[in-house]
């Protein structure tokens, strides 16, 4: 088989390859995202029972959690390669992680902005020093400390090398968001979810949940993907292949 | 090893000494800050002293921060450095050495007059041990995560302001438990796990932070 050597797996390293790949599977995550928050939507505002005790406000959690959750999901991929591209200096996933950055600073803000707005209603207030809040405030600034070294040094590779180690220091951070609600027990709540209880809440509200999840997930790999292709383009412009590409205007 | 490490050392204390005015600024500015608080504030008393834990550190970790960019740029400039990066010694332990004596020129003498600055603002004695002794742990573990940092903007534009950016998300931690004991010892609760925590981080930077220096700034001399 194909799919089992070595050969196979290597060839997706080469932005040549993989440029137009990416372009065929951009419209499909694009899409699948796009069907999937439809979907997500309808359940969270029609499907999903009205909370007993929180009213209709508990909706924007269907927002919330799958933004916080691919916040933190979003940066243990960028690690994974950043410290790729550290070891095997493969210019790609350089390229990916830097791709990454911004649409997991965005699900950062999205988690932190539509916490407060539910936290209002609930808690009284738009803000605590929670121990959660202030974690993945950290974890906002940590990315916008990516994006900003990057973006300041010139030599690409220096640049590339230099944000992924400062991405490694700061994966120290995501096991105490993860946490933090165990070890400091302040106002955030517990999970409701985890892999080896039954969640504690209806299961169309869990539904809603996953799908909103999923949709956040397919956007994130479109976007990156994206991101990633125009980065080729620029980091590659004097490349006979990028050179044909323009040529042919496509 | 430890004769490399004592000789870094000295080399780094010999230079600060003929020029002892680098030593002072980031102290008199700790000062300044912590004396414009009462200032800002109001000379109240109950409210100085319910912010001067806070106060004190964040003035600590900004005068720390301000006196990172010194670590390596010196030795950057007149080429020195890129000599240590190559030389057959492990540079993770020079960078260590770097590390220690910029501790004992900026981080101490600002340990050993938080006392006094803990009395301005109103702190009673028992606190005021516990500020000194908080500072002590944690101060030289300011010291080595920012030489991260301080490794990383080796030479890049704007150091400085990005510095800033990169180190302080990380001093988070730190500043939260350092304040966190003293606030406690003020109100009469226990502090122990505080330090812990504190002696926890210092153990962990002292393992980390050099092998993770050393490496920026091999990146940065690449």
């Amino acid at each position: 088989m194909k799919i089992f050597t070595k050969a196979y797996w290597l060839q997706w390293s080469s932005p040549k390859t993989f440029y137009p790949t990416a372009g065929k599977m951009i419209p499909w995550f694009m899409i699948s995202g796009l069907i999937l928050t439809i979907i997500g939507l309808y359940y969270s505002f029609f499907v999903a029972p009205t909370d007993y005790q929180q009213g209709e406000s508990y909706r924007i959690m269907f927002i919330h959690v799958p933004a916080a959750w691919m916040s933190m999901w979003l940066y243990f991929v960028m690690c994974i390669y950043a410290s790729i591209g550290l070891i095997w200096r493969t210019r790609l996933s350089d390229m990916m992680a830097g791709a990454i950055a911004p649409t997991g600073a965005i699900f950062t803000f999205i988690a932190l902005w539509t916490g407060s707005l539910w936290g209002k209603p609930t808690w009284g207030t738009y803000w605590v020093w929670d121990a959660r809040l202030t974690s993945e405030l950290i974890l906002l600034f940590l990315y916008f400390g990516f994006i900003a070294l990057r973006a300041a040094i010139d030599d690409p590779q220096r640049a590339a090398r230099a944000s992924a180690l400062l991405a490694l220091v700061g994966v120290i951070n995501l096991p105490i968001i993860y946490f933090s609600v165990k070890w400091w027990n302040t106002l955030h709540q517990g999970a409701s979810i985890s892999i080896d209880s039954a969640p504690t809440m209806a299961a169309t509200m869990f539904t809603a949940m996953l799908l909103m999840t999923f949709a956040f997930w397919m956007y994130s790999i479109g976007i990156a993907l994206m991101r990633v292709r125009n980065e080729i383009l620029e980091k590659e412009k004097n490349a006979s292949w990028v050179q044909e590409l323009l040529r042919d205007g496509k | 090893m430890i004769a490399l490490l004592r000789w870094v050392i000295w080399r780094d204390m010999v230079l600060a000494m003929r020029r002892k005015s680098e030593v002072l600024t980031a102290l008199l500015f700790f000062v300044i800050v912590v004396s414009l608080f009462p200032l800002g504030v109001g000379p109240e008393k109950n409210t100085l002293a319910i912010i001067a834990p806070g106060v004190l550190w964040v003035a600590a970790l900004l005068a720390s921060m301000l006196s990172l960019n010194r670590l390596f740029a010196d030795d950057y400039h007149d080429g020195t450095l890129e000599q240590l990066v190559i030389s057959s010694q492990p540079l993770a332990v020079i960078v260590f050495g770097k590390i220690m004596s910029h501790w004992f020129l900026t981080g101490l003498p600002l340990v050993l007059i938080s006392p006094v600055l803990g009395m301005q603002l109103g702190l009673d004695s028992d606190s005021i041990v516990i500020l000194l002794l908080t500072l002590l742990i944690g101060t030289p573990v300011l010291s080595l995560i920012g030489a991260v940092g301080a490794g990383l903007t080796l030479g890049v534009r704007g150091g400085g302001v990005l510095l800033s950016l990169l180190i302080l998300p990380l001093y988070i931690p730190v500043l939260i438990f350092g304040s966190g004991a003293v606030e406690s010892a003020r109100t009469g609760l226990g502090v122990e796990a505080h330090f812990s925590i504190l002696g926890a981080f210092l153990v962990a930077a002292m393992l980390l932070a050099p092998i993770g220096a050393a490496a920026a700034l091999r990146i940065s001399l690449d």
